[in-house]
């Protein structure tokens, strides 16, 4: 694809390298790319193990985005680490709300999530547009001839705190910290990422160590069998949706408090979230829906992005190319898991005909 | 207010974009009758609008006023290729391959998206191109109708072809031995298998076909209706063309209401915004969404879903 574009493709790939991870800039835009990835790709986990295909992760960021500026312009004056933790709370009920809808339509109503996720994403946009044009407008804008449609700007205290000082003050403590100016300190690397971080580990407990998790996944595996079990079928639908849009919001809660400060409807949905909820599930299947794997798979992409970013700069390749080449990776990954689903059953089938053989032999010896 | 805004040149519009939805749904009506659900509708809709639109302006000599035949012919052409090509990759991915259809479905959508706007950015370096698409043909004596002349009989070549697919589909469907094979596959591939029909040659035509079909709705697009091309210009129309296969029970005539229903609230959006009516844009731009949820919502109450959808076949030893 880089050929077609007329590019020289060893240049195209170091381009992306060194846009990725060439300098402490690069790495921290990488970074700070892969929170949103990462939180929506934890959801995305655990809706896909429960069985649920949630398409809608764009709608849930926008209505997590949008509940973190209300709440922020709210309370401007009020003590900035309270409101923080409540935008980022609030985002993510926001989130868990607009992805429970698909969920209630799903498991009442038997409307297929990833058509009623799709059609979420499209309303979360339109009514962002909306809010933000009328409602949330900067009064500053409201008597221009030509307002811009954006929210005000959240007080600089409400940002969320660089952790690139952070970084420098454990180089020098390591000794590594080198004399040029380059240092973590500029960089505009917030703690979105530790938090996205540690909400993954705690989303592999859930998974994995904790009776909800438990019944999440069995419901994904066999919703019949676990009826019988007496599982609650239909509030676990619910329930994956819940947590899934829950952080999806978050990300979007995240990326409004660390990167972009306020809602803007010009450029639409997609200006917010950088297709953030789209490739979140990218990240995540590429992390084989496991919370852990999914977090050096969502800085991979992030690093995709932001050297794909790059590329369009030095080589002249539009970042529309990024788009494409995530599409073949979904194709690519979703294609090859028949092969490790061959294999596990090929296992289980040689399993089975040894012990049945085990069997006859012990018969036979009786 | 409502006489001032159905009037009949809105009808007329609403019949007219109504094709890409009916070009697209009746595609997935295959797809889906035979257990194949394909979500990259969207995305092939986009690369059928570019390279169509792309071919009719190579082709159309420089500075024509009107339109020129073979650039047309060309274009559908150009687009029902390409629709082949991305429909048999999709029949790969989904029935040889047994991807799960949801998400693949949207990886041949971001495929789509990203490599229409590629190519629209190397050959028209991002510049709109306006071409001369396809001419409203009038048909003889029916045309001259008061209202319903203009509505139904002043359209172009592509929106009578749309039409006319509807009973061929439920012709297809349901009077040949094509169709039964399609709907047993459909239904229940272990005993269309053990009949002796193969499930994998059955799901490859139709898939294929749907692919084909998708292009031509975004060719629809590009060379009928606004004669433009624009990044991600369809907009959502492949996904709402999915859930009007659901809307419309797996019937081409259901599907054809449904298309109906919602070109003419895209007919009536255009209108209000031009009267100059006071509602929102944006709340009107959501509407045909949430009209799709609403329609779901009943669609689902009824039970006659093809029993494989979404289900990958494998043969048994």
């Amino acid at each position: 694809m880089i050929l077609l574009m007329n590019a020289n493709p060893l240049d195209a790939y170091q381009a992306l390298w060194e846009g990725a991870f060439g300098t402490k800039n690069a790495v921290a835009d990488t970074l700070v790319k892969a929170t949103p990835l990462l939180l929506v790709g934890i959801g995305i986990c655990i809706s896909f193990r429960g069985g649920v295909v949630n398409i809608g992760g764009e709608g849930q960021m926008i209505a997590g985005g949008l509940a973190a500026v209300a709440i922020g312009l709210q309370y401007k004056e009020a003590d900035p680490t309270t409101v923080i933790i409540a935008c980022l709370v609030g985002s993510f009920i926001a989130g868990a709300l607009w992805g429970g809808i698909a969920g209630v339509l799903k498991a009442y109503f038997n409307v297929n999530e990833i058509l009623s996720t799709i059609m979420l994403n499209q309303i979360a946009a339109f009514g962002m547009m909306y809010l933000v044009r009328s409602e949330f407008i900067d009064p500053r804008q409201k008597g221009r001839a030509a307002p811009i449609p954006e929210t005000e700007r959240l007080p600089r205290s409400l940002d969320l705190p660089r952790i690139g000082g952070t970084l420098d003050d454990l180089y020098d403590f390591l000794g590594l910290s080198s004399a040029d100016a380059n240092q973590w300190g500029t960089t505009l690397l917030h703690n979105g990422i530790v938090i996205a971080f540690v909400l993954a580990i705690v989303v592999y407990i859930l998974l994995w160590r904790t009776t909800i998790g438990y019944r999440i996944r069995a419901v994904g595996k066999n919703p019949r069998a676990s009826r019988y079990a007496g599982i609650k079928v239909k509030r676990y639908v619910v329930l994956s949706l819940l947590l899934s849009g829950g952080f999806a919001g978050l990300a979007g809660g995240i990326q409004l408090l660390g990167v972009r400060h306020r809602m803007n409807a010009e450029g639409g949905a997609i200006a917010f979230t950088g297709n953030a909820g789209f490739n979140g599930i990218v990240a995540a299947l590429f992390g084989g829906l496991h919370p852990l794997g999914t977090i050096p798979a969502s800085i991979l992409f992030g690093a995709l992005l932001v050297g794909g970013n790059k590329l369009q700069r030095s080589v002249q390749v539009p970042s529309a190319l990024i788009t494409a080449l995530i599409g073949l990776v979904i194709i690519f990954v979703v294609a090859s898991d028949v092969f490790v689903r061959r294999r596990s059953r090929r296992r289980v089938a040689v399993a089975t005909s040894e012990a049945s053989a085990e069997t006859a032999g012990v018969r036979a010896s009786l | 207010m409502i006489e001032n805004l159905l009037t009949a040149s809105v009808l007329a519009s609403g019949i007219r974009l109504a094709t890409p939805y009916l070009y697209a749904a009746i595609g997935e009506t295959f797809g889906q009758r035979s257990g194949v659900l394909n979500l990259g509708v969207e995305g092939v809709m986009l690369m059928g609008a570019f390279t169509s639109l792309w071919a009719v302006h190579e082709i159309t000599p420089v500075g024509a006023t009107s339109y020129y035949a073979p650039a047309l012919l060309a274009g559908v052409l150009v687009a029902l290729l390409v629709g082949l090509l991305m429909g048999l990759a999709t029949a790969v991915i989904n029935v040889t391959l047994q991807a799960q259809q949801g998400i693949s479905g949207i990886g041949i959508y971001l495929f789509g998206l990203g490599m229409s706007d590629l190519l629209f950015q190397k050959v028209f370096r991002g510049q709109v191109i306006t071409v001369n698409g396809f001419p409203k043909v009038n048909i003889p004596v029916l045309s001259d109708l008061p209202v319903l002349g203009e509505v139904f009989f002043r359209q172009n070549l592509l929106v009578y072809l749309a039409f006319a697919l509807v009973p061929a589909t439920w012709f297809v469907l349901n009077k040949t031995t094509l169709g039964l094979n399609i709907r047993a596959v459909g239904q229940n591939p272990e005993a269309a298998d053990a009949m002796g029909i193969s499930v994998t040659r059955v799901r490859y035509f139709t898939v294929t076909l749907g692919g084909m079909l998708a292009s031509l709705a975004g060719a629809s697009l590009s060379i009928s209706l606004v004669n433009v091309f624009q990044q991600n210009m369809t907009a959502g129309q492949g996904f709402i063309a999915v859930a009007l296969v659901y809307f419309g029970a797996w019937q081409a005539r259901g599907v054809m209401f449904g298309a109906l229903l919602f070109s003419l609230v895209n007919a009536l959006q255009l209108q209000v915004r031009t009267k100059g009516i006071d509602v929102p844009d944006e709340a009107a731009s959501m509407a045909p969404y949430l009209l799709t949820i609403i329609a779901l919502i009943f669609a689902s109450r009824r039970i006659d879903q093809p029993a494989a959808l979404t289900k990958p076949f494998e043969r048994g030893e």
